[in-house]
């Protein structure tokens, strides 16, 4: 089977699951025992957040670990919101593309009484710092733009948008769970006040991740209970994910420039492959974008059926299209950079990873044609183009 | 559990009946390139049979396989048989559908409904309209 779909999750590497087996055989106490067991817990979960904190450019103090990105991003958004909220600001902005996680904690939020405007975004998939320094209000308290698009892999011009939010004192959040690891990130020199990572993105274990809020902003918790993450999380630390988290980021950190040279090579083949197939379009920006991720329409066809028939084919992928999603609209990212429904419906996402050869890339050019052509042969939407009866959108 | 039952897979990965027939004598197309999924069936009609049936799908597995099995069940069938078909007849044929992908089955319903209605209106046979509700996006919010 060839796996590429590495922006939906990684296969944790060899070094993360060593690094996390002793912390179920041996170092199995609960950090907050004070026991001897208890401290070597307590020691390790130091370690890692050292680790985690040292990779972003933060300090220990300010990692918070969690659940996983969608918390992480719950978690920042409702913090810098109530505390906006304390000064009497309620003005959040965001963008149309913006993972769930944070649209769907927006909507909460809203409820709530919050004002929540998104920026549309380029059809490029890119959101600029002008944009959000014209829409920054008096009463705006955050601004939250994802680092890298899951679905089309954009990187947005974070550094940027944090001197803007910066300047005008307004928090700035950034859901960078497709970029940890992937791209370089120093939350100081990006100005970032709060961001949120997920492990099992990096080649780390699924269900942990770490939210990164700047020394001075006060969290709201999001699971009472205990005092553990310094009372801002309670819960027994899930300690063998979180160390191995920390070996995972810091293996990507120490071999970034050799991953991303790799994997862009690989993903430059991709979309210069996928290119020749006609009627069809790389979404996003051709260039800003995160190594290994590739989203492709396909006009004619539906993207759950060409999935299946790439997953016989043994190609391991995803798509934007709403039979995948179980909703009955295609993906609100393909929606918002400005896709027809008709032609997101037929999206393929490919995402790689360095683990991916050129021989994977092979197969995948060799099967993703014959796959969209059959499809197209039994498409009457198709049909319709190619007999001018339908308009050529791509 | 894999999402799609066997048949499914089956019916999706080898579709029988896949093509147009020139000289149809009833053509239903029903479904939304903007939901997903377009159905498009042609009736092959001697003597009140239906002595052929093939279909094109623009679609995700389920609605391919729909399609595909829809025109096993009515092949060889009278009109008035065909017209009696249910959607829950198909998903029941197809081994199941994930309730979300229901609306495929709908789909393959409304299609050969389409296709009949056309077969009378060509050949000028009187139906009542209350049989062919207007194909309907009603799985689709648009």
């Amino acid at each position: 089977m060839i796996y590429a779909d590495n922006a939906a999750t990684t296969k944790p590497s060899k070094a993360v699951i060593e690094a996390m087996l002793p912390y179920f055989e041996e170092v199995y106490g609960n950090p907050s025992s004070l026991h001897t067991p208890g401290q070597k817990a307590a020691e390790a979960l130091q370690l890692a957040r050292e680790k985690i904190a040292a990779c972003l450019g933060a300090s220990p103090k300010e990692i918070t670990f969690t659940s996983g990105g969608s918390e992480a991003d719950n978690q920042a958004l409702r913090s810098a919101a109530y505390l906006g909220k304390r000064n009497g600001k309620t003005h959040i902005l965001s963008t149309a593309f913006e993972h769930h996680a944070v649209l769907h904690t927006l909507k909460a939020l809203e409820k709530e009484g919050f004002t929540v405007e998104l920026l549309p975004v380029s059809p490029e998939g890119l959101v600029t710092a002008e944009q959000v320094e014209t829409a920054i209000r008096e009463d705006t308290c955050l601004v939250s733009v994802m680092f890298a698009q899951n679905e089309i892999g954009t990187i947005q011009p974070i550094g940027e948008i944090g001197e803007v939010c910066h300047r005008h004192g307004v928090l700035f959040h950034t859901d960078a769970v497709q970029a940890a690891g992937h791209i370089a990130i120093d939350v100081r020199d990006l100005n970032v006040d709060l961001l949120s990572l997920s492990a099992h993105k990096f080649h780390g274990p699924k269900g942990v991740g770490a939210l990164y809020a700047r020394s001075g902003i006060r969290l709201s918790s999001i699971i009472e209970g205990g005092a553990q993450e310094r009372g801002k999380r309670a819960g027994t630390e899930n300690l063998p994910a979180i160390v191995g988290m920390a070996k995972a980021l810091e293996d990507a950190t120490a071999h970034l420039e050799e991953n991303a040279q790799k994997v862009t090579a690989l993903r430059e083949r991709l979309i210069e492959g996928l290119s020749k197939i006609p009627h069809s379009a790389l979404n996003g920006d051709r260039y800003a974008r995160v190594p290994g991720t590739v989203n492709f329409c396909f006009e004619g066809i539906e993207g759950e059926s060409l999935l299946l028939l790439l997953d016989m084919a043994g190609i391991a992928a995803s798509s934007g299209s709403a039979c995948t999603s179980g909703s009955l609209d295609p993906s609100h990212v393909l929606l918002a950079i400005g896709r027809p429904h008709e032609v997101a419906h037929g999206s393929l996402r490919l995402s790689l990873s360095e683990e991916n050869t050129d021989e994977d890339v092979d197969t995948i050019l060799k099967e993703v044609p014959r796959v969209v052509e059959y499809l197209r042969s039994m498409s009457p939407v198709w049909k319709d183009l190619v007999a001018g009866k339908r308009k050529f959108i791509l | 559990m894999a999402l799609y039952s066997e048949t499914v897979m089956d019916h999706f990965l080898h579709p029988r009946n896949v093509g147009s027939i020139e000289d149809a004598d009833g053509v239903g197309e029903v479904g939304n390139a903007k939901c997903g999924d377009i159905m498009k069936l042609y009736l092959k009609i001697e003597n009140g049979i239906i002595e052929d049936a093939k279909f094109e799908t623009f679609g995700c597995g389920s609605a391919i396989a729909s399609s595909s099995i829809a025109t096993e069940m009515i092949k060889g069938k009278s009109v008035d048989e065909a017209m009696k078909l249910t959607n829950r007849e198909v998903v029941d044929a197809l081994g199941g559908l994930p309730a979300h992908k229901l609306h495929c089955s709908v789909l393959a319903d409304e299609s050969i409904k389409a296709a009949i209605k056309d077969y009378y209106d060509r050949t000028g046979v009187a139906y009542d309209p209350a049989d062919f509700p207007a194909a309907s996006c009603a799985h689709c919010h648009e």
